[in-house]
């Protein structure tokens, strides 16, 4: 059997994406969804070759900009467009002009003078990357803004739950943890759903979103009672400023009541996956026993998935062409 | 065990409706209710006409045990609540230290039985400190035995913590009990604001200062759908939010103090310290519109609000002295009252010390029910006595019934099935 060569020619062209911008899943349609992990699939294969680079992007610019500190979503942009061959450029905040007292418009014109192609931008506001795809004329990619969404995460969170279960169709998830203040299980929750996923959220009640119930979601503040039946357990990172704001009572109690450990994960599914976007808390929402375990854990397939998923991504908004401003 | 029988009685028992004479045979718990028992092998009482009834659940009661043993102990609290009647109280978690941490609930879990005839259950403090700013580990504390939760008498002035609190309490269906008093506008003030007060020269305490704050707890009550009692309310005024609230489905129910349904601002007159209570003693009209709401139901639970107070804390000019008395021994003469006046029906009254307060905790206490636990009390609802503070069984007399005549005395009282309390007079 032949190995596949990860070249891009070798499998039939993917549909045109149809959006300038990926702000956030609620704009994407099913098939939208099914044209950008059909591309992230495509390049996993590359992911385990020697020469992992290709020259899709040569010539073209991917800015990074990230207003809030990020190891894993920054580097794995920076790799996805590297590996394609484009230029990246990381802007970091604290030595920008930004930390000057430059408004988000004023940065965001500034760069648009540079013709990037794709500006990736993390912010602590939600709306940012919305504000910022009408000022410039790239494309814009939301790597996280505020409470919203961080659209990029649900894709490789679906593309891993589908490359390890075969179908997402019919799976019962749990996304346990801080609901309120996540972007992760905003876009989670509408990606799962639409492509036919039953959602439960676990939280404890001051960190469950109000009226969550009409996102088409199960709620359960007993998590063990929430993981009953449940096929994958997404957990999400609790901050620990959280604490100071007066939502939870102490990282103790929040373990023994909404940490995964072994003794909550028996009341899901036998063989029920465990997945966390990462940085973990270890004893605060996950425990290093379930965290470390092989055989349940996706931690590192997710990481390693958000690369391909974020070539699939700037594959198919790159195709829009690139950014030739005319000198006025 | 060997069983008790009770014989020619009245039973009275709120959760059947029950009010008839006849007979009762129980061990630790109750074995049978009916007209004709026999049972050969039982220690046999003849009531002689007297009452049976449930014991009496009192859910608010400070005891000075850890941190202030001079005013009153496990011991000497739970002699006074036997010889009053109450076989559980729901002990206050403002003591010193605070009840805000799951060790000091197993604390009181292990040490109040030892010494304790009565039933003790704790209340585990709110926010850490009482200082209304963190949430406690409710979860925990659950978790260790605290039966429910509140801020003690310093009441959340933050609505964003109060509503986190009860918010978050939700997880784990916690009952919350929190005074509804607005603290800025209680602050200084000693008695009732109006003529009584002004002509005494002391600073008062407007009736808006509850009713503010009811309206508030009970809106965030409604929006986080939390399980709220407010505790020991003291004006008519209140009862307009509370029976709103009540008819909208909110979760709410409300205790009163037998003070506040017995006395009112007239027993504070020529500077009685012993009647500086907290809420305090409103008007005559308040008093009649908190006693009919026990008739209704819309009020659900008398307390004792037992604060014991020892004498230097109550011998000092009105105004310097503490608010607070001991009331574990009055509260059922105090609560008879209303029956002996023909306010309130004998068996609504005896609800809202009983069956209400059991419900509210989800104890199986508080009924004359089969294979209940057998807490009972055998009492003449019509013996006249004259109130002698220095009679009471709790460690500090402070009591602003001393010396008047009241009806009601408890003949024994009986835990799980066990006699801990006989009047000898």
């Amino acid at each position: 059997m032949a190995v596949r060569s990860g070249q891009s020619a070798a499998r039939p062209p993917a549909p045109r994406f149809p959006h300038r911008h990926l702000l956030s899943v609620s704009e994407l349609t099913r098939a939208d969804v099914a044209n950008l992990m059909a591309r992230a699939e495509a390049f996993i294969p590359l992911l385990e070759q020697r020469v992992k680079k290709l020259d899709t992007l040569r010539g073209r610019t991917l800015i990074n900009l990230f207003f809030e500190a990020s190891t894993r979503t920054q580097s794995s942009f920076e790799l996805a467009g590297k590996r394609m061959g484009a230029d990246v450029v990381n802007m970091s905040v604290r030595t920008s002009s930004v930390s000057k007292g430059e408004t988000l418009i004023d940065t965001a014109a500034t760069l648009n003078a540079m013709c990037p192609d794709l500006l990736v931008i993390r912010h602590p506001s939600s709306g940012a990357a919305h504000l910022l795809a009408r000022k410039v004329s790239c494309s814009v990619i939301n790597a996280g803004d505020g409470g919203h969404e961080h659209p990029t995460q649900a894709l490789l969170d679906a593309l891993t739950i589908r490359r390890a279960r075969g179908e997402i169709e019919g799976l019962e998830i749990a996304i346990c943890g801080d609901v309120l203040h996540s972007r992760v299980a905003r876009s989670n929750v509408q990606l799962l759903t639409m492509l036919g996923a039953h959602v439960r959220l676990i939280a404890p009640p001051t960190l469950m979103p109000a009226d969550a119930e009409r996102w088409g979601a199960s709620l359960y503040h007993d998590m063990k009672h929430g993981l009953v039946g449940a096929d994958v357990v997404m957990m999400l990172r609790l901050q620990l400023e959280r604490m100071q704001g007066g939502f939870i009572p102490s990282a103790r109690e929040y373990f023994w009541f909404y940490g995964l450990d072994e003794d909550k994960l028996r009341h899901a599914k036998p063989g029920a996956l465990v997945m966390h976007p990462g940085p973990m808390n270890r004893g605060v929402e996950i425990d290093s026993a379930v965290a470390d375990d092989a055989t349940v854990s996706l931690i590192e397939r997710q990481v390693r998935m958000g690369v391909a998923m974020r070539m699939g991504v700037l594959e198919a908004l790159a195709e829009h062409g690139a950014n030739e401003q005319p000198d006025q | 065990m060997k069983p008790t029988l009770i014989t020619n009685a009245r039973l009275i028992d709120p959760a059947s409706g029950r009010d008839e004479m006849g007979s009762i045979l129980f061990d630790a718990a109750i074995l049978d209710i009916g007209s004709r028992i026999t049972a050969p092998n039982a220690t046999t009482i003849d009531a002689q006409g007297a009452c049976v009834m449930p014991g009496l659940i009192d859910l608010r009661v400070v005891v000075g045990e850890p941190g202030a043993e001079h005013k009153e102990t496990f011991k000497s609290a739970g002699r006074a609540a036997v010889a009053g009647g109450v076989t559980t109280f729901v002990m206050a978690p403002n003591t010193t230290p605070v009840l805000d941490d799951a060790s000091l609930i197993d604390f009181v879990l292990h040490r109040a039985p030892e010494r304790s005839p009565a039933r003790i259950l704790p209340a585990a403090a709110l926010t850490r400190g009482l200082a209304g700013e963190t949430m406690t580990e409710m979860g925990l504390l659950k978790e260790a035995g605290a039966v429910m939760f509140s801020n003690g008498d310093t009441p959340i002035t933050d609505s964003r913590v109060l509503r986190r609190a009860l918010s978050y309490s939700t997880a784990f269906d916690a009952l919350v009990a929190h005074r509804p008093e607005d603290s800025f506008l209680a602050a200084g003030g000693a008695m009732h604001e109006g003529e009584l007060a002004a002509r005494l020269g002391l600073p008062g305490i407007p009736a808006a200062a509850e009713f503010i704050a009811a309206e508030r707890d009970l809106a965030l009550a409604e929006l986080t759908g939390a399980r709220l009692l407010l505790d020991m309310i003291s004006s008519a005024r209140t009862l307009e939010p509370l029976a709103r609230a009540k008819d909208r489905g909110v979760k709410a129910s409300a205790s009163v103090s037998v003070h506040h349904i017995a006395l009112n601002e007239q027993d504070v007159d020529g500077y009685r310290t012993f009647a500086k209570l907290s809420p305090p003693l409103r008007t005559e009209s308040d008093r009649t519109a908190l006693a009919d709401a026990i008739s209704t139901g819309l009020i659900d639970v008398i307390v004792s609000g037992h604060d014991p107070r020892p004498a230097e804390e109550k011998r000092l000019p009105f105004s310097e002295a503490a608010s607070g008395a001991a009331a574990l021994e009055m509260l059922l003469p105090g609560a008879l009252t209303l029956h002996h006046n023909g306010v309130a029906a004998l068996i609504d009254v005896i609800r809202a010390m009983t069956l209400n307060p059991a419900n509210l905790l989800g104890l199986p206490h508080g009924r004359l029910a089969m294979r209940a636990p057998a807490d009972i009390i055998l009492v003449d609802l019509g013996a006249p006595f004259r109130v002698s503070a220095a009679n009471l069984k709790s460690k500090s007399k402070n009591t602003p019934f001393d010396e008047k005549l009241m009806q009601g005395r408890v003949l024994r009282t009986f835990v799980s099935g066990a006699c801990v309390y006989e009047n000898q007079d």
